[in-house]
């Protein structure tokens, strides 16, 4: 019976020592298998007593057993071992960069443009828009601005011929709008507009985004309010406003607000004001029953502030290099 | 108008300093632009007299002079030609501290100047920063009084205003008008200058017409005979026209200058003896010549109004007076003139003839039509103080008819309230409004008022004018703040409709960036990116490069990658989207929003990793198939072989949908890249956002639980044969249970005869209801098979 034990131990050590799987299957095969040194022993149970029989063969099984269990505990070792060291071979420098299309991205234009609408579409206002080339009456006449006004000089406008024109800013869309639809109406405008004049802050092409509110009980406090809150949520900033008192043949009062982003020097950033009665009349809109107020801000100027361009030009060169730092 | 502050107290003077001024009239919608010193600060200096001047005995170009204080003689060491005997000039004294011309102050000491000591410094004006002037030493009148503080003698602790009025604010373009709203702002009385009658000494007058009252309703002249023209403008007339950014020229035209600044009436003065006949003021006839005060020679349109006399026009009226008929420095006898002109009669006239004057200025935007004889009783009075002679009676033509009315203006209360948000007090209402000139006069009804509009108010002619009026002298940042509430019911969306936004974001993912190109282009490049329509062109364009409208983005998208490439970016993908402008045969011109791409340089960006295949044609097909995919509707949308004046004529598509062209895609023809220096190849899509953005409604379809059945095919046809329409073919063969084809290869090479090509086909099938069987599916092939045998051509690959 000291066999089993002295056996059993020149297994286990065998079994220790094997660095493979193909070597531990040899050690099972040597003591294990069919013909192997543990099993044999089996054989020479014949030789023994029928009382000792049992005894015997309980002890081989054990023996059997406990070193089939340090097969099994060392094939698991190996194995994770083998699978590490697979895993370690595949190993790949994480910090490369990875693969496919760097993303493009928008217009600082085109994004201040989207954001504004965003603000307005939020509070209920639908995005309306009109052509770019528009007529005199759309442009001029139907807000108030007869064809000998001096406010026409303040639009250096382009022209196709005596009727037709580049728009000199979007409000043409909002008398569409009011000819078009009844009140109330909460719309804006934006698109491109167009003066003759080009220096380093003029272009002679820009970007507007108007505002139009038409209901009844609409006041000069609710343009106040509106015109607050969206320039603070814009600048993300408690920026401080004024309200100055301006003019434009289409609103009366008309007001130019500035902002103080807290350096103390006032910035002027939109004109707004009460729609002027003439313009509902010429849109058909009964100036007793209903009132309203329009805005409108230059898209470039807010997008200079709010990402601190310095240079008008930069926004038409279309140089990569400007338009990636703003994706 | 730039006006002196000092002016401006000399009739209301606030306690409040010029910043308070600035800001008070700023916020009252009185924009002011600038405001600068009269000139800088320095001390010390005073009015010296040089009693004597000798030529340096060292120094060519500078002279020793003998200059008294009034107190004592100081030896001056002067560089200046203009230093001589006799002359009053600005005398910097030892100890003075003038301003330096880096921004930093210096002291004048005791200096020695090639040997010759000086004790002090003769000044030009610019280095009192009084202005640019650097030609020699400042030449002071003879009775400037020695000894004086320049400061003292110039007014210079003064400060110029200037501000930006508004086309509305024509009443405030004068001393006095800008003096009543400053006394409005603050509560304060104003002083205006006194309207005194200079009685007439000679009978002599000058004989006026009004043909064209309408243009013209009232005329006021007076002759004025035997002036002194050596008289000189006097010191405090220049400075305040100086202020003013008015040039002193002569007495005569200083005066007539003054009481525009003063007053706010332009006025003109002729040379009594070169008028012929009477004044006769008219509409131009077309083509009539004069010569205007600035030398140019106009023709007079007929909507121009002109002062006439025997031998035509003599000035266009209410713009500019004619040369041959001006004072000059010889002028004994004047006729004034001080007319009203309407503002519509002149309203954009001067800017037709490319002029802008002081007086059209003010017509232009309205000058009260009260104002005439005051302002030519002001004019005489300082005529004859300053140049003498003897005034004749004032004579006033003008037809009543004509003239603006008094003009009363009603307003409500509660319309008061409406608007501003807020119960106004009545006696608050009625308060301001009589401050600010306006007679107000309660009705019967309460809470309702007449309100009288003074001449000299053009801007106010309706009741809102009114609450604009209060709430400015209320002050806007007083008035209440609120949010506006209103019912807002849903509205209608539509579902099938692909937002311009969401084209811009797929674009991006694409790698493509936004750009924004002008929509006026350069003729010949707009030529040669479209032959198929005529560019309309801008009657003024402001250069060459943006002179018609684009019919195409193209060209912008192509100098904007030409830009990039220029400056080292090879890998450009970039879209714009907005509109193209197409002329019709008739007057209608089509404004259609369309989006464009172009692309160019390596398929991957740069990279340990990526590939370096150059884009080709599949690339941007496959960037625009993803946007046609985003509605959904892509199925309607086909590519039809085409040409294009801009694109590679093998190389081109015409986009359709549902048969309908709506754009085009292709490789920039290679003529195009060369000509515009561009690293080819390059390609372009261009689609109208209308057929883009037009999606579908998606519609659930049941899925079926049995397997598919792929069988592959490779077929060889000629090489011309369009891959779309083997697939219809095929399409149309498999049978109705044919689920899908997809192209996994085309190849061409070894094994496949030249001029022919091999297209690899998977098709597969599914039936919804059960598992389709092996004779069904070959049946299939074989009907696929045969048919692109007999159209095409086509035989099996083995």
């Amino acid at each position: 019976m000291e066999n089993i034990q002295s056996l059993l131990s020149a297994g286990a050590e065998a079994v220790a020592k094997a660095t493979s799987t193909q070597e531990l299957d040899e050690v099972r095969v040597q003591y294990l298998g069919k013909k192997g040194e543990l099993t044999a022993l089996l054989k020479g149970l014949g030789k023994l007593t029928p009382e000792e029989r049992p005894q015997a063969g309980a002890k081989i099984n054990e023996a059997k057993q406990a070193l089939q269990e340090k097969i099994n505990a060392r094939k698991t070792e190996l194995e994770s071992a083998a699978l590490e060291a697979k895993l370690a071979a595949e190993t790949i420098d994480v910090t490369l960069p990875g693969r496919g299309q760097e993303l493009g991205g928008l217009h600082p234009v085109t994004k201040t443009m989207e954001r504004i609408e965003e603000f307005f579409a939020s509070i209920g206002y639908t995005v309306e828009e009109g052509p770019e080339i528009e007529d005199d009456y759309h442009n001029f006449e139907a807000l108030n601005i007869p064809s000998h006004h001096p406010a026409r000089a303040m639009h250096d406008t382009f022209y196709f011929n005596a009727n037709t024109l580049l728009r000199t800013h979007t409000s043409g869309v909002q008398v569409r709008t009011m000819e078009s639809q009844e009140p109330p109406l909460r719309i804006i405008c934006p698109g491109r507009v167009y003066r003759c004049d080009y220096d380093q802050t003029h272009s002679p092409m820009f970007h507007q985004v108007e505002g139009l509110i038409v209901d009844k009980n609409i006041s000069f406090a609710d343009l106040k309010g509106t015109l607050e809150q969206f320039l603070r949520a814009f600048f993300e900033e408690d920026v401080r406003v004024r309200f100055r008192p301006s003019y434009f043949p289409f609103t009366e009062p008309s007001i130019e607000v500035d902002i103080d982003r807290g350096d103390g020097k006032w910035l002027e950033v939109l004109g707004c004001g009460m729609v002027h009665p003439k313009v509902f009349e010429y849109s058909g809109i009964d100036p007793e029953e209903y009132t309203g107020f329009a805005f409108g801000m230059g898209v470039e100027r807010l997008a200079m502030l709010r990402y601190g361009v310095n240079d008008l030009r930069l926004f038409f060169e279309n140089d990569l290099r400007f338009l990636n730092q703003f994706n | 108008m730039k006006f002196s502050e000092k002016w401006l107290r000399e009739l209301v003077n606030p306690a409040i300093d010029t910043q308070g001024i600035v800001d008070q009239i700023t916020m009252a919608g009185l924009e002011v632009d600038e405001v600068e010193a009269a000139a800088k600060d320095f001390t010390g200096v005073v009015v010296g007299e040089i009693l004597a001047a000798e030529q340096h005995p060292n120094a060519d170009k500078l002279q020793v002079c003998k200059v008294t204080d009034g107190n004592e003689e100081f030896q001056v060491v002067c560089g200046a030609p203009n230093a001589r005997a006799g002359l009053k000039t600005a005398f910097a004294t030892i100890g003075a501290v003038l301003p330096g011309p880096d921004g930093k102050d210096f002291k004048i000491k005791k200096a020695k100047l090639r040997q010759v000591e000086s004790f002090g410094m003769l000044c030009a004006e610019d280095e009192l920063g009084i202005s640019d002037d650097h030609d020699g030493i400042m030449e002071l009148p003879a009775n400037a009084p020695v000894g004086t503080s320049i400061r003292e003698y110039l007014n210079l602790d003064d400060k110029i205003i200037d501000v930006d009025l508004t086309p509305n604010r024509g009443d405030c373009l004068s001393i006095a008008g800008l003096a009543r709203e400053v006394g409005v702002l603050n509560k304060a009385p104003v002083t205006f200058v006194e309207d005194k009658e200079t009685a007439a000494v000679i009978d002599d007058t000058f004989a006026v017409e009004l043909k064209d009252a309408a243009d013209c309703p009232r005329y006021v002249g007076r002759v004025i005979r035997g002036i002194d023209p050596a008289a000189e403008t006097p010191l405090w007339m220049k400075q305040k026209l100086e202020r003013s950014g008015v040039r002193s020229i002569d007495p005569v035209v200083d005066v007539t200058n003054y009481v525009l600044l003063e007053l706010g009436q332009p006025m003109h003065a002729f040379d009594l003896d070169k008028l012929a006949g009477g004044i006769v003021v008219r509409r131009a006839e077309q083509g009539e010549k004069l010569t205007l005060l600035d030398g140019q020679e106009v023709e007079l349109n007929a909507d121009t109004l002109a002062i006439t006399d025997a031998n035509g026009p003599v000035a266009m009226a209410g713009i500019m007076g004619g040369e041959p008929t001006s004072v000059t420095a010889e002028t004994k006898n004047i006729f004034l003139e001080s007319a009203f002109f309407n503002p519509i009669s002149i309203a954009g006239r001067a800017r037709s003839y490319g002029l802008h004057t002081d007086s059209s200025h003010r017509f232009e935007r309205g000058v009260d039509w009260q104002l005439q004889t005051r302002a030519i009783n002001r004019a005489t009075e300082l005529l004859l103080d300053i140049v003498g002679g003897e005034a004749g009676p004032v004579t006033e033509t003008a037809n009543q008819d004509e003239l603006p009315s008094d003009r009363q203006v009603f307003l409500r209360h509660a319309k008061v309230n409406a608007m501003l948000a807020f119960d106004m007090p009545a006696e608050e209402i009625e308060e301001i409004l009589t401050r600010l000139g306006l007679g107000v006069e309660k009705t019967s009804t309460e809470g309702e008022w007449h309100v009288s509009v003074p001449s000299y108010r053009f801007d106010i002619a309706i009741e809102v004018d009114l609450i604009e009026e209060l709430a400015r002298v209320y002050g806007y940042n007083n008035l209440p703040v609120r949010t506006p509430t209103a019912s807002m019911p849903i509205k209608e969306r539509d579902e099938t409709k692909v937002a311009i936004q969401q084209v811009r974001r797929a674009l991006i993912a694409l790698g493509y960036q936004e750009a924004i190109t002008y929509s006026f282009i350069e003729a010949g490049l707009a030529k040669q990116f479209d032959d198929k329509y005529e560019a309309i062109a801008l009657a003024n364009p402001i250069s060459a490069e943006m002179a018609v409208m684009r019919t195409t983005i193209w060209p912008g998208l192509a100098k904007a990658l030409q830009h990039n490439q220029n400056r080292q970016q090879s890998r450009v993908r970039m879209f714009e989207s907005g509109q193209r402008f197409l002329p019709t045969s008739g007057d209608e011109i089509i404004q259609e929003n369309v989006v464009a791409g172009i692309l160019a340089g390596s398929r991957d960006p740069e990279g340990w990793n990526a590939g370096k295949d150059q884009v080709d044609f599949f690339d941007i097909k496959g960037d625009l198939e993803s946007l046609l995919a985003l509605g959904g509707a892509e199925d309607e949308f086909s590519f039809v072989a085409d040409r294009h004046v801009a694109l590679h004529p093998g190389q081109t598509a015409r986009i359709e949908r549902n048969g309908q062209p709506v754009g085009f895609i292709g490789a920039l023809h290679p003529n195009l890249v060369k000509e515009l220096g561009l690293n080819g190849p390059v390609y372009l899509f261009e689609i109208n956002q209308a057929a883009l953005l037009q999606g579908k409604l998606p519609r659930y379809t049941e899925i079926s639980k049995f397997p598919e059945s792929r069988r592959d095919l490779a077929v060889i046809v000629e090489e011309g044969i369009a891959f779309d329409s083997v697939r219809q073919a095929a399409e149309k063969q498999a049978g109705e249970f044919l689920k899908n084809i997809t192209l996994f290869d085309v190849y061409q090479g070894q094994g496949i005869e030249k001029g022919r090509k091999s297209l690899a086909l998977g098709l597969t099938w599914q039936h919804p209801s059960r598992t389709l069987n092996d004779e069904e599916i070959n049946s299939a092939i074989d009907a696929v098979v045969s048919a692109l045998t007999s159209e095409f051509g086509a035989s099996l690959r083995e």
